[in-house]
């Protein structure tokens, strides 16, 4: 396997014939695709087509039953310590935020750090308050989830999921339950991130983000990868009957 | 917004005493008679009830027999022991009150200083051996009256809760063998009435338990007490985990926590801040069902009642002695549902 991925630091992601069926249902049909270091890679598609399962296989929300999946140099299987170790340096930012609504907003981002990297409880706050910060709330520090609009409440789960210091962020349709005025502000850390350096892969619709900051397009359909390309190649040419019907479903609006 | 509340004030009608009793006494011509009628009903209870208290009672039956009904046979030579440890519980309860909303160290010392009073109360009231000079001991198969009652009703909730959490995670659990015993568990004893799980812990619980091992009549009552509330705690439970929504788990997963964190941190506080209401609804009617355990032999509160209208001078006076028994029994359980409320209010229950 080590010689196979000739320069392993370049490819934090590798996805080899990756399978998954819930009940009979095929839903992953043997996804293969290559994740570099620092590539922000955005995953679209029609919904049912299996985007937002691929990217929960890869920190193990989802088990694939055939494949393999390597992250960082380690390889998914159901040995517990790989599962947490890869887990820990994935970040994740669901569609419906899931922020933990018994714990303040400082608390939702100093949890893991403290309980996981065991770090003190004033270096997970110091660095909890800059990321808080960095999403432009440090003011929410203090208030519980339920009372924070959903824009805001995204920017805490980014906040919660970078306080890991991750190599890798996963977005499963961050704006998808948001209202129109808050998709913005949401967008706006997400290109921030992206600028950063980070590793991003981020299944949405928004395909303004997409052109302003993704590096590939994949678009996945019926189980599996139909085409990807360069971000610019992608909407300018794409190649494949079911990828022209999609974008001109979602860009004529 | 306030210079309109100033100037546009809400019509009379609306306000004030007379505005209340006609929005809610007298809006209609059906709500005149109801209120009229109940508040007859009302007088005609009440003065029944007053008359009775004040006028007719023969209280002597309570204020003589009141050490009794408080600790039964407890000898009266060692009646202050129990008095101590009251004193350390109404001490501990005012230092929590006190410092209810701090945090950090002086909650740490609260949560030590609980945890040490335990074993001290019982070291108080328990003592050491029947020659020793200092606390000689006074077995608990004595202890009876108010004391009994609520022993088995403090180490009945104490000991039923975290067996009850455990219940409700392990049948909740992936492993089959513990999911399918816990699940037995929960399913016999919630098929069968209380008084034939204290009739069985009486006589069974010697059987499976070494021969070095004898329980006294009062420990296999707290026992049989404490397995028979675990299986409705464990329900309760799992009603709360049920409500945790999936991607509770995921989130926490997600960043990192192992599974017994993603249970600790995450789901179990907030699946035990949602039934709150449905656990102290249990602890209130396992406090009552300790009343249950005259069919073993022992004097709980309502048992000495009975004990003493049986004494000559008394006989005839069971009116007294129960009402007696009513009113501690509902200050107790009144103070459990009060506090109940005052913590959902404080943990802020049903906030999302």
């Amino acid at each position: 396997m080590q010689n196979e991925n000739l320069n392993p630091t370049e490819d934090i992601i590798i996805c080899r014939d990756v399978h998954k069926w819930f009940g009979d249902f095929h839903v992953l049909q043997g996804v293969n695709v290559t994740i570099k270091r620092g590539e922000v890679v955005v995953v679209c598609g029609p919904s049912g087509g299996g985007k937002s399962t691929f990217i929960r296989t890869i920190n193990r929300l989802e088990e694939h039953q055939r494949g393999d999946i390597i992250v960082d140099g380690i390889e998914l299987t159901s040995d517990l310590r790989n599962i947490h170790a890869i887990q820990r340096e994935i970040g994740m930012v669901f569609q419906s935020f899931n922020l933990f609504p018994h714990l303040k907003v400082i608390d939702n981002v100093t949890l893991a750090p403290f309980w996981v990297r065991k770090w003190s409880k004033v270096e997970a706050v110091k660095v909890g308050m800059e990321l808080l910060e960095r999403v432009g709330i440090p003011e929410q520090a203090d208030k519980y989830p339920g009372q924070l609009s959903g824009g805001q409440q995204q920017r805490v789960a980014i906040a919660r999921a970078l306080a890991m210091q991750p190599k890798i962020m996963l977005f499963d349709e961050p704006t998808s339950a948001l209202d129109p005025e808050m998709i913005k502000e949401v967008l706006d850390v997400m290109v921030e991130l992206a600028r950063s350096g980070m590793t991003m892969i981020v299944v949405t619709h928004e395909m303004g983000f997409a052109k302003e900051v993704a590096n590939r397009i994949i678009f996945f359909s019926d189980g599996n990868i139909v085409e990807q390309n360069t971000t610019e190649e992608f909407f300018l040419n794409p190649r494949e009957a079911r990828t022209k019907l999609f974008l001109s479903q979602i860009l004529t609006h | 917004m306030a210079v309109q509340s100033e100037t546009m004030k809400p019509p009379r009608s609306e306000v004030g005493l007379l505005g209340w009793l006609k929005k809610n006494l007298f809006s209609t011509w059906y709500n005149v008679l109801l209120t009229i009628f109940s508040a007859a009903f009302i007088y005609i209870v009440l003065r029944a009830v007053i008359t009775w208290v004040v006028r007719d009672a023969r209280w002597a039956v309570v204020t003589t027999n009141l050490r009794v009904f408080m600790i039964g046979r407890y000898p009266r030579d060692e009646a202050g022991r129990v008095l101590v440890s009251l004193g350390i519980i109404v001490l501990m309860t005012a230092l929590t009150w006190v410092f209810r909303k701090a945090k950090g160290k002086p909650r740490r010392w609260l949560v030590i200083g609980w945890l040490l009073s335990f074993p001290l109360i019982t070291i108080l009231l328990r003592g050491f051996s029947r020659e020793s000079p200092f606390l000689p001991l006074v077995s608990e198969d004595i202890w009876s009256g108010l004391l009994l009652t609520l022993v088995l009703a403090i180490v009945g909730i104490l000991a039923s809760f975290p067996l009850g959490v455990l219940l409700a995670l392990g049948r909740r659990s992936k492993l089959p063998i513990i999911k399918v015993l816990c699940t037995m568990y929960i399913e016999t004893i919630r098929g069968v009435p209380l008084i034939s799980v204290l009739f069985m812990s009486q006589l069974m619980l010697p059987l499976f338990l070494p021969p070095e091992i004898r329980l006294g009549t009062v420990m296999r009552a707290l026992t049989g007490m404490a397995l028979f509330s675990a299986a409705y705690t464990a329900e309760n439970v799992r009603g709360g985990l049920a409500s945790i929504p999936i991607g509770q788990y995921e989130a926490a997963r997600a960043v990192g926590l192992n599974e017994a964190l993603v249970m600790g941190l995450i789901v179990l506080p907030q699946a035990l801040r949602a039934v709150i209401p449905a656990i102290v609804g249990q602890f209130i009617s396992l406090f009552k069902d300790t009343t249950l355990v005259v069919i073993v032999g022992l004097l709980d509160l309502l048992g000495i009642a009975k004990a003493v209208t049986a004494q000559k001078e008394f006989i005839g006076l069971h009116k007294e002695a129960y009402a007696f028994t009513a009113v501690i029994f509902f200050i107790c359980c009144f103070t459990m549902s009060y506090t109940s409320r005052r913590l959902e209010q404080r943990l802020g229950v049903g906030e999302r």
